[in-house]
């Protein structure tokens, strides 16, 4: 089973430089379908394989450790060796799942949602690549392979965001998340650095193993790498204050999206923390600043998510906020809550997403929810997987964001973080809110679509269905499937072995309580999230089998104006794109120009007035050479005179 | 006054003086490297006067004073060589008008 492991990468790489290749000649000369069928292939293979081997590590077959492969010695220099290898243990498992199932149902959607533009074989040859990336980063038993992949995966999404490169918002906004994302990648290439400095290897076992050690003697040291590490994954996973990136991360296609930007890649930092939890375990001032980060990340995005009108921006919004919750999870202790969190959430987000793809795809390319409405008679697939999507996010039992969220909030209570408890708490009623003002906005209450398009709404191709209701599946059962029983379930047995160590350390272990505490919390989360949702349905209408309701702008209207600075500031986004222009394009823009002049002038001034001294020496001194033999012999002559006389003068005549 | 080392290098020195002049003063190349003979003889001419009237000198002196003369005569026939062969190319005599280099 062990060799399996390899191949899990090297099917998607091969895909990628098959279509890099071949794509472009085999689309025009075969058509579209001919140019996805290798990369699409191939993901579905990989996908099976990928399934085979995460079930063996999840049932024990690898053993406690994992299993792992060592491929080849890759930088032997001295004292800094580094090894490719991959190693499946079972948190790797969990995101194989995850990445995998995702990333293969995606591929078979595009085949329907790209169907019509003409860089087909492109967006399969980039989701080729983005995929070996992501399987790299997670399989990856070295924090130098895990941070080539963690690059690779940045420069996928950039291609991606930026896959419609003729559009400058597409332009720019891959450019911001590129530049936003090395901002983290510089702390985190710091803490390799550190770490390697430190315990003199990158092995993500060992070095692990010796920073524990090190905390005995230098407990301050491993505060700062684990705040380094947690830089880069709040880069990768959009964390405030580098969370501006991911919202206009939504100019690339649907799939990109759902696939890069929901389920998979903003994922990393996740896992980051997760498999570097003995460091963190260490850390506990570092655990503070990440649950304090994850769960104001959380509130600040779900109020902003409450008023954007564009259907992508509210999801991305919502992811944010997710992830907020995965960082609060961590930050607690709560492990594997944040693994499972991210699984549950990377099925209905990647599930939302590729529903958001779906409508956008029915009211021809319009994201504007203010020009839907009523569009779920139209397209009932789409309706109906998404209300799936969207009741489980919202944290209604017993759909899988409910056993995941509840998880995190009861562990942050138990563990004493009761203000993390709190905040999470409004930011559940707030999920609920948005999603069903979205789902209203969308399907339900009276039409907005322009009236030339109307008649033209369609259901999508089978292509792109089949993968919603292959995802609602799971959207809606996972919870049940491995989260029962609360903090006992299967996923707690899988992922007991990675995080036992931790868990100790920070001395969280209590029983779980149905009818105390635990209850109390479950059913104080569920309440929440009712109440989010009742409060849609008056705002924005439903239009259930049995329950029916008109939309009341009115009420909208008249809430917007009671609190009109909260209002502005959701919809401004709380004004941090503003922030950074502010700071980074004006004042930081007039340093750089401070800088430029200082250069322009007074460096480059130095070497270029040397050099054109040299160049004026050299004008003036060139007359003494006239090529006449009698010049030079003069001044020999007059040398010669002058040196006899000089020495008649100081040493005087002999005698 | 005749039989002394002064007179010798005092005919020397008015040798020396007047070849270099020549080298210096004249255009003609045939007329600068006769200057040049003029000189190296002058040297020749003290060298071996020295000989004459320093007594440890004595033998050195004549093997150096026949050195001179044979690389006089080397120089003399590469110089001649040399500016006959310019000559021929630009048909004239004067060094100021060897200017191929400056041009």
């Amino acid at each position: 089973m062990e060799q399996l492991i390899p191949l899990i990468v090297f099917l998607p790489i091969a895909g990628f430089a098959f279509t890099a290749l071949f794509g472009r000649r085999l689309q025009y000369a075969y058509g579209r379908p001919a140019a996805s069928l290798v990369p699409v292939g191939l993901i579905v293979v990989t996908w099976l394989i990928a399934s085979a081997v995460a079930f063996t590590a999840l049932t024990g077959g690898f053993g406690e450790t994992g299993g792992s492969v060592t491929l080849w010695n890759w930088i032997p220099a001295g004292a800094f060796n580094v090894e490719v290898g991959f190693r499946v243990d079972q948190l790797t498992a969990c995101l194989l799942i995850v990445v995998t199932t995702i990333g293969m149902l995606v591929h078979v959607y595009s085949i329907g949602y790209m169907a019509h533009d003409g860089g087909y074989w492109r967006f399969f040859a980039y989701l080729n690549l983005f995929m070996f990336s992501m399987l790299l980063l997670v399989l990856a038993d070295n924090f130098l392979v895990v941070f080539a992949g963690w690059e690779l995966v940045g420069f996928c999404s950039y291609a991606l965001i930026g896959f419609w490169y003729r559009r400058r918002s597409a332009a720019l906004g891959a450019k911001k998340a590129f530049l936003v994302n090395r901002v983290g990648d510089v702390g985190f290439a710091l803490g390799l650095a550190a770490i390697w400095v430190n315990t003199g290897t990158l092995n993500i076992h060992d070095s692990l193993e010796r920073l524990g050690q090190l905390n005995t003697t230098n407990h301050g040291l491993v505060v700062l790498i684990a705040l380094l590490v947690f830089c880069g994954a709040a880069g990768k996973s959009a964390q405030f204050p580098l969370h501006v990136w991911l919202p206009d991360a939504m100019e690339g296609p649907t799939p990109v999206s759902a696939l890069i930007h929901a389920a998979t890649m903003v994922n990393a930092g996740v896992y980051l923390v997760a498999r570097a939890n003995p460091l963190f375990s260490h850390a506990q001032e570092a655990m503070v600043v990440i649950a304090g980060i994850g769960i104001f990340t959380a509130i600040l995005a779900a109020s902003i998510a409450l008023t954007q009108t564009d259907i992508k921006r509210v999801l991305a919004y919502s992811t944010l906020s997710q992830l907020g919750y995965m960082f609060a999870a961590l930050g607690v202790g709560a492990w594997t809550a944040a693994i499972f969190h991210l699984m549950s959430h990377g099925f209905f987000k990647g599930l939302l997403f590729l529903d958001s793809g779906s409508v956008i795809h029915a009211v021809h390319e319009e994201q504007d929810m203010r020009r839907m409405g009523g569009l779920w008679r139209k397209i009932p697939i789409t309706y109906w997987t998404m209300l799936v999507g969207s009741v489980a996010i919202a944290g209604i039992p017993p759909l899988a964001g409910f056993f995941s969220k509840d998880e995190i909030l009861a562990s942050a209570y138990k563990n004493g973080f009761l203000w993390v408890w709190a905040v999470g708490f409004i930011v559940a009623g707030m999920t609920a809110f948005y999603m069903f003002r979205l789902i209203g906005l969308t399907f339900w209450g009276p039409s907005r679509v322009d009236p030339a398009v109307e008649p033209l709404i369609h259901e999508s191709p089978r292509s792109m269905t089949v993968p919603l209701i292959l995802l609602a599946i799971p959207s809606a059962l996972l919870g049940l499937l491995i989260g029962l029983p609360p903090e006992n379930g299967l996923i707690a047995g899988w992922l007991r072995p990675v995080f036992e160590e931790s868990t100790r350390l920070a001395g969280h272990e209590e029983t779980y309580q149905l009818l105390g505490i635990d209850g109390a919390l479950l059913l104080a989360s569920v309440t929440v999230a009712v109440v989010g949702i009742v409060i849609a349905w008056r705002l924005f209408g439903v239009e259930l089998d049995g329950l029916r309701r008109a939309p009341d702008p009115e009420a909208v209207r008249e809430l917007s104006t009671r609190v009109p600075f909260l209002y502005r500031a959701s919809l401004n986004k709380w004004w941090f794109d503003d922030l950074n222009d502010l700071l980074f394009i004006r004042i930081g823009g007039r340093v750089a120009a401070g800088f430029w002049w200082f250069d322009r002038v007074i460096v480059d001034g130095t070497v270029n007035s040397i050099g054109s001294l040299t160049i004026l020496g050299g004008r003036e001194l060139r007359r003494v050479q006239t090529g006449r033999v009698q010049n030079y012999a003069l001044g020999i002559a007059l040398g010669l005179i002058v040196m006899a006389g000089s020495y008649l003068i100081i040493v005087g005549t002999p005698r | 006054m005749s039989n002394s080392l002064d007179s010798y290098l005092v005919l020397s020195g008015l040798l020396f003086a007047i070849g270099s002049f020549g080298f210096l003063a004249r255009r003609n190349a045939i007329s600068m490297l006769m200057s040049i003979e003029l000189m190296l003889n002058a040297v020749n001419l003290a060298i071996v006067a020295f000989g004459s009237f320093v007594e440890p000198l004595r033998a050195n002196s004549s093997v150096i004073a026949l050195i001179v003369m044979a690389v006089a005569a080397g120089e003399a026939t590469v110089g001649l060589a040399i500016v006959i062969a310019i000559y021929r190319n630009r048909r004239t005599p004067l060094v100021d008008e060897y200017d191929a280099m400056r041009q």
